[in-house]
């Protein structure tokens, strides 16, 4: 038998951010075309599919019937905007495993043409009364975007963090976005740009939260073995872990930790790495606070000193760490599900292929997504080399 | 107490059967969370089973009383009838009896209202069968 070792080989965006013109299932569409001219991989050879989407439209059975997907595995699990780093996790387990040989990741989302920018503050419930734990969140019209602005505060009262801190985060993406042509927002950013914006949900401002975009990804992974016939240089799935502390915010344990704190260590363990061997990281940046909070929680800094942190170093493409060279949620592209786009990135990075914003000798990236409000995390550590 | 605050138009409860004794509770002025005996764990949200030990919870009456420990204003809100209510305090409380909860803290200027902050529940009058549970500054307990 061949070496089995879990190896992404394909890649593919669709276009962003302001595309009326595409539907969710163009998205897809294109992404995974686009994904197998970038591998070489024939459609024919996908045996796995991994996707959630609208019942009836884009979810799992549904896109294998409109991809004429034979497969071997399926799985349609849904965690939030992190599903993708716990589809890279499942995929990994059943391609080493023999279970399938190819598979496709595949993600589309017409959210910004749909819906425009709401910046999270609208409740979705469907007609006047709320079943499920969200019966006790509801009634007390908390959008999105609290969720995130009760971690704040709480981080804010422990530990002295401050919006300023929190800011630096908006504008480091910002910059990173500059190098990227196709972000939704390029202009440069200040601290006091961002504390200047308008309160949504103190104390988070409007620029502390993210785009809301249209977009679209693929991923297309198979075995090392089989990623010696493909065109790209083969990225190696080195460890990838999942966690949930919570679905519903009011049922957060601890709003200063994230499920990170679990799915970190653990990713990282199965890697054999630790935080100082990263070279670029991708971080769900829903919020400004999201990526404070996983800084913590994945051992960039200890509990409590992500503001220090983000006084320190700076989280641009050419800065001390790197993260979300694409410009992130917060100014390129945030369709509703960011997690694919974590996945994207780190490959273009480990190929070398990340344009103005390349870091230099890449070897090992680290995907950080977060799912529902601070819920679900999935951690990836991509490689050029395996573990 | 009551809760002198809008209810009209806010998305209800639906209970189902682990939520509808809590409901009960609060028509009668009652706040009420899951009890595990085996465990002497009280727990929030209500479910199926004890999330400790996967026993049969029974119920316990708490004080209503906690504090704030956290908070956010919403200063923009899409969904009626928030969108008019802007800007208002949605906050979570530790009760003294062990879960927390997600409220508005109502009754008090906005800028009074701080993590550590005592407070006490308030029921609203019924609205569809439902009493929701509010919170406000609890009898001369403004410190942190």
């Amino acid at each position: 038998m061949g070496d089995r070792t879990p190896t992404i080989v394909g890649i593919g965006l669709s276009d962003y951010p302001r595309t009326p013109h595409l539907d969710a299932l163009a998205h897809h569409g294109l992404a995974i075309r686009r994904a197998l001219d970038d591998s070489g991989v024939r459609k024919a050879d996908i045996d796995g599919l991994l996707c959630f989407g609208s019942y009836g439209i884009d979810d799992a059975v549904t896109m294998a019937e409109l991809l004429g997907i034979n497969y071997n595995y399926l799985d349609g699990t849904f965690a939030g905007g992190t599903v993708f780093e716990f589809y890279v996790q499942h995929a990994a387990a059943a391609i080493a495993h023999g279970d399938c040989e190819t598979v496709l990741i595949t993600y589309g989302s017409d959210l910004l043409s749909k819906q425009g920018r709401t910046l999270g503050t609208q409740l979705y419930s469907s007609g006047n009364r709320q079943g499920g734990p969200l019966q006790f969140e509801m009634p007390y019209g908390s959008p999105l975007v609290s969720g995130y602005a009760l971690a704040a505060r709480r981080h804010m009262h422990e530990y002295g963090t401050t919006s300023e801190q929190l800011a630096r985060v908006a504008v480091d993406m910002r910059s990173n976005a500059a190098m990227n042509p196709l972000a939704m927002y390029r202009d440069p950013l200040t601290v006091e740009d961002v504390l200047a914006s308008r309160m949504i949900s103190d104390p988070l401002h409007m620029l502390d939260c993210c785009v809301i975009s249209d977009g679209g990804g693929a991923v297309l992974m198979t075995t090392a073995e089989r990623a010696r016939d493909l065109r790209q240089t083969p990225i190696f799935v080195r460890g990838a872990a999942t966690a949930q502390t919570h679905w519903n915010i009011s049922a957060m344990p601890d709003f200063t930790v994230t499920a990170a704190a679990q799915s970190g260590p653990a990713a990282f363990a199965k890697a054999g790495i630790t935080a100082a061997d990263v070279d670029t990281l991708m971080l769900y940046d829903s919020f400004t606070i999201t990526v404070l909070l996983l800084l913590e929680d994945l051992g960039f800094c200890q509990k409590g000193e992500g503001g220090a942190f983000l006084d320190a170093n700076r989280l641009t493409y050419d800065g001390d760490l790197p993260t979300n060279t694409d410009g992130g949620g917060l100014s390129s592209c945030h369709p509703g599900m960011r997690g694919i786009f974590l996945l994207i990135e780190s490959v273009r990075q480990l190929r070398g292929q990340a344009g103005p914003a390349q870091v230099a000798d890449a070897e090992i990236a680290v995907a950080c997504g977060s799912g529902g409000q601070l819920s679900c995390m999935g951690t990836v550590v991509l490689g050029k080399e395996k573990s | 107490m009551n809760a002198d605050t809008p209810v009209e138009g806010r998305i209800l409860p639906l209970p189902n059967s682990s939520t509808q004794p809590f409901w009960d509770a609060t028509t009668r002025g009652e706040l009420v969370v899951q009890w595990c005996d085996e465990c002497q764990e009280a727990q929030f949200h209500p479910g199926p089973l004890c999330r400790t030990c996967g026993g049969e919870p029974g119920w316990k009456v708490t004080n209503g009383q906690g504090v704030v420990y956290t908070y956010t204003i919403v200063h923009q809100s899409r969904t009626p009838p928030f969108d008019k209510l802007v800007p208002y305090i949605v906050a979570m409380i530790d009760l003294d009896d062990g879960p927390r909860m997600m409220t508005n803290v109502i009754g008090c200027p906005i800028d009074e209202v701080h993590v550590g902050m005592r407070v006490e529940v308030a029921f609203a009058a019924e609205v569809d069968g439902i009493s929701l549970p509010f919170w406000q500054a609890a009898d001369g307990g403004g410190a942190a």
